[in-house]
């Protein structure tokens, strides 16, 4: 149907196709047997191929505001808390989006701390922080052979020092993609 | 009393790897020290001109914090036998013990003689004669320490004893990781390990012989077992999720190790021989860091199942409902006995931040030693007199220690982080 009427308006531009398809929507497309059963149907073939457009550039605004989301590799916790803030929702449902469409990508959950409290104990906080960002992944679509987690506690901080500034920094998981 | 000692800096020849020496800082105690004079040992030709054997028992002496070693410069005569000594001298310059010297050959080996002598007594304390080992004098020197403060303090010393820890240097994004050993001097210290991943909890058997170490690869974690004299290293575990925390039981046969394969961290006995685990806690909270009783019937842990880290004792055969010990502050953890297993040496947290305490095991008093405000890994010295810990200083982690009873401490520091120090049993 789209052939047919790009066909039937060859002569006008592109542009002109598209204003006249919207300006005069009752218009008949008399040659287009599948749309005259419904009522309005010629000029209403038109406007599904706009509204297709529109999807299209919506998938791919998402698509791309996707791509950005899953840019951030980085999800910062609270003070001895594993408890994911209400901020990195959309981040994750980027990810687990982007691992549910492509089964076979892997990615490792890194757990850090800051480095307060002891060592051994700072592991153990660090991989609970790396279980929940594995369980929101999971819930998320994501599938158990794709996620793996490791904690580093806080041996392996972002940045060197103490005071706050340096542990907000800390307290974090990283994700691989492997 | 500060005594400020640098010691020279040493090069192991590794390639491209300068190992520096830790400085030490004596600082504190409620104790007058005891002056005490040791004239240079009398000697012809020796097998390590390097090394002054007066000089280390100098050295010995001082860093226990309970003696003030007179100054030689000072000393107005320098005997070497007992007949030449003559106490008035002494006493005129209030040196109250005097140790005298010399280094000789005997069939073909040498052994330093040499006396411990009670100034204001004029009477002989002691009297031995010490092998040269193959070792050196060093070690000889650290032995004479260990008799003189045994015979003056009633505690056996820790002179020869060593110590285990762990090094990080280099930029955030490449650092290297070392784990070391050292004289308990910081004299001489040796690579065991190094790695550009983590290194953590390194912990002796109780022979001294072997270590247990926890090292990274690939983004998983695993315990290994080190001999040290060969350097020979075997992988104990390496489980998904954490493997860590190793202590050995008290005949060395097992490990208690933290695990979380099975979905959460539990303390699990790891049977180093077969391989063979067996799991101890079952508890959906953390359960960490664990340490057996110098008996062997018990482990102390760290766990949050009341909400925050707060030391537990178990059987160390699992079974019973773990009892927990430590209710003062806002958190305890990482536990360990004193070798007469009366004492914990634990990290107290209170708004004053991380510091080092003990509990008395049975009135469960908790007595707070260092000033914090990040100080954690205590380990007890070997005779129990004092606990080395890793501290935050001016250039990085740093390890300390202090005495149980006086509160003398000393600061071991080197550029980079020092951390996860480990006194190493005695020297048998």
């Amino acid at each position: 149907m789209n052939t047919k009427i790009l066909r039937g308006l060859v002569t006008a531009g592109v542009l002109a196709l598209v204003s006249a398809c919207s300006s005069t929507p009752d218009e008949p497309a008399a040659d287009d047997s599948s749309m005259t059963q419904e009522s309005d149907s010629g000029l209403s073939g038109s406007a599904v191929d706009s509204r297709e457009l529109a999807r299209a550039r919506e998938m791919e605004a998402r698509a791309q505001q996707d791509a950005a989301l899953r840019r951030q590799l980085t999800i910062y916790f609270d003070f001895d808390s594993s408890q994911i803030r209400d901020e990195y929702t959309a981040m994750l449902d980027a990810h687990a989006r982007y691992l549910r469409d492509n089964p076979n990508i892997r990615v490792r959950l890194e757990g850090h701390t800051d480095e307060r409290g002891t060592r051994e104990y700072n592991i153990a906080l660090g991989e609970r922080r790396a279980e929940s960002v594995r369980r929101a992944l999971l819930l998320r679509g994501a599938t158990r052979g794709q996620l793996s987690v490791v904690s580093y506690g806080e041996e392996r901080p972002a940045v060197l020092g103490s005071g706050e500034e340096a542990w907000s920094r800390n307290r974090r998981v990283g994700l691989v993609y492997q | 009393m500060i005594i400020r000692k640098l010691l020279c800096a040493l090069l192991l020849g590794l390639p491209g790897l300068a190992l520096a020496d830790l400085e030490i800082t004596i600082t504190g105690g409620q104790v007058q020290p005891v002056s005490i004079g040791i004239v240079p040992f009398a000697a012809e030709g020796t097998p390590d001109s390097a090394t002054d054997i007066a000089r280390v028992v100098e050295a010995d002496l001082a860093r226990s914090g309970l003696f003030d070693p007179f100054p030689r410069q000072d000393m107005i005569e320098q005997p070497s036998t007992e007949a030449q000594v003559r106490y008035e001298n002494w006493r005129a310059l209030g040196v109250e013990q005097l140790v005298v010297g010399s280094l000789r050959q005997a069939q073909g080996r040498w052994v330093v003689d040499f006396r411990l002598l009670d100034v204001p007594r004029a009477q002989q304390l002691l009297a031995y004669e010490v092998p040269v080992s193959s070792a050196g004098l060093r070690y000889a020197g650290h032995q004479i320490s260990d008799l003189i403060y045994q015979k003056l303090t009633g505690h056996r010393g820790v002179f020869n004893t060593r110590i285990a820890y762990v090094t990080a240097s280099g930029p955030v994004d490449k650092r290297v990781f070392q784990l070391m050993i050292a004289d308990a001097d910081g004299y001489d210290p040796r690579q065991l390990v190094r790695s550009t991943e983590p290194l953590m909890s390194p912990t002796w058997s109780p022979d001294g012989r072997q270590m247990a170490f926890v090292a990274f690869e690939n983004g998983q974690s695993a315990i290994f077992l080190q001999t040290v004299a060969t350097g020979v290293v075997r992988k104990l575990t390496d489980k998904p999720g954490i493997n860590g925390a190793p202590a050995f039981s008290p005949d060395g046969r097992k490990l208690a190790v933290t695990l979380s394969y099975e979905g959460n961290p539990e303390i699990y006995l790891l049977d180093i021989a077969s391989g063979a685990l067996s799991r101890l806690t079952r508890d959906p909270a953390i359960d960490t860091e664990p340490a057996f009783s110098p008996d062997g019937r018990h482990i102390v842990f760290t766990s949050d199942r009341a909400g925050r880290a707060q030391l537990y004792r178990m059987s160390a055969t699992g079974g019973t409902e773990p009892e927990r010990l430590s209710f003062e502050g806002r958190s305890n953890a990482r536990a360990s006995y004193s070798p007469d297993g009366k004492t914990l040496a634990l990290v107290h947290q209170d708004e004053r931040g991380f510091r080092i305490a003990t509990m008395d095991v049975k009135t469960r008093q908790l007595q707070v030693l260092s000033d914090g405000p990040l100080d954690e890994s205590p380990s007890f010295a070997p005779n129990g007199v004092a606990i080395i810990y890793a501290a935050k200083g001016a250039r990085g982690a740093e390890l300390a220690t202090v005495t149980t009873d006086t509160g003398i401490r000393q600061r071991l520091s080197q550029a980079g982080d020092v951390r996860e120090p480990a006194w190493s049993p005695f020297h048998n």
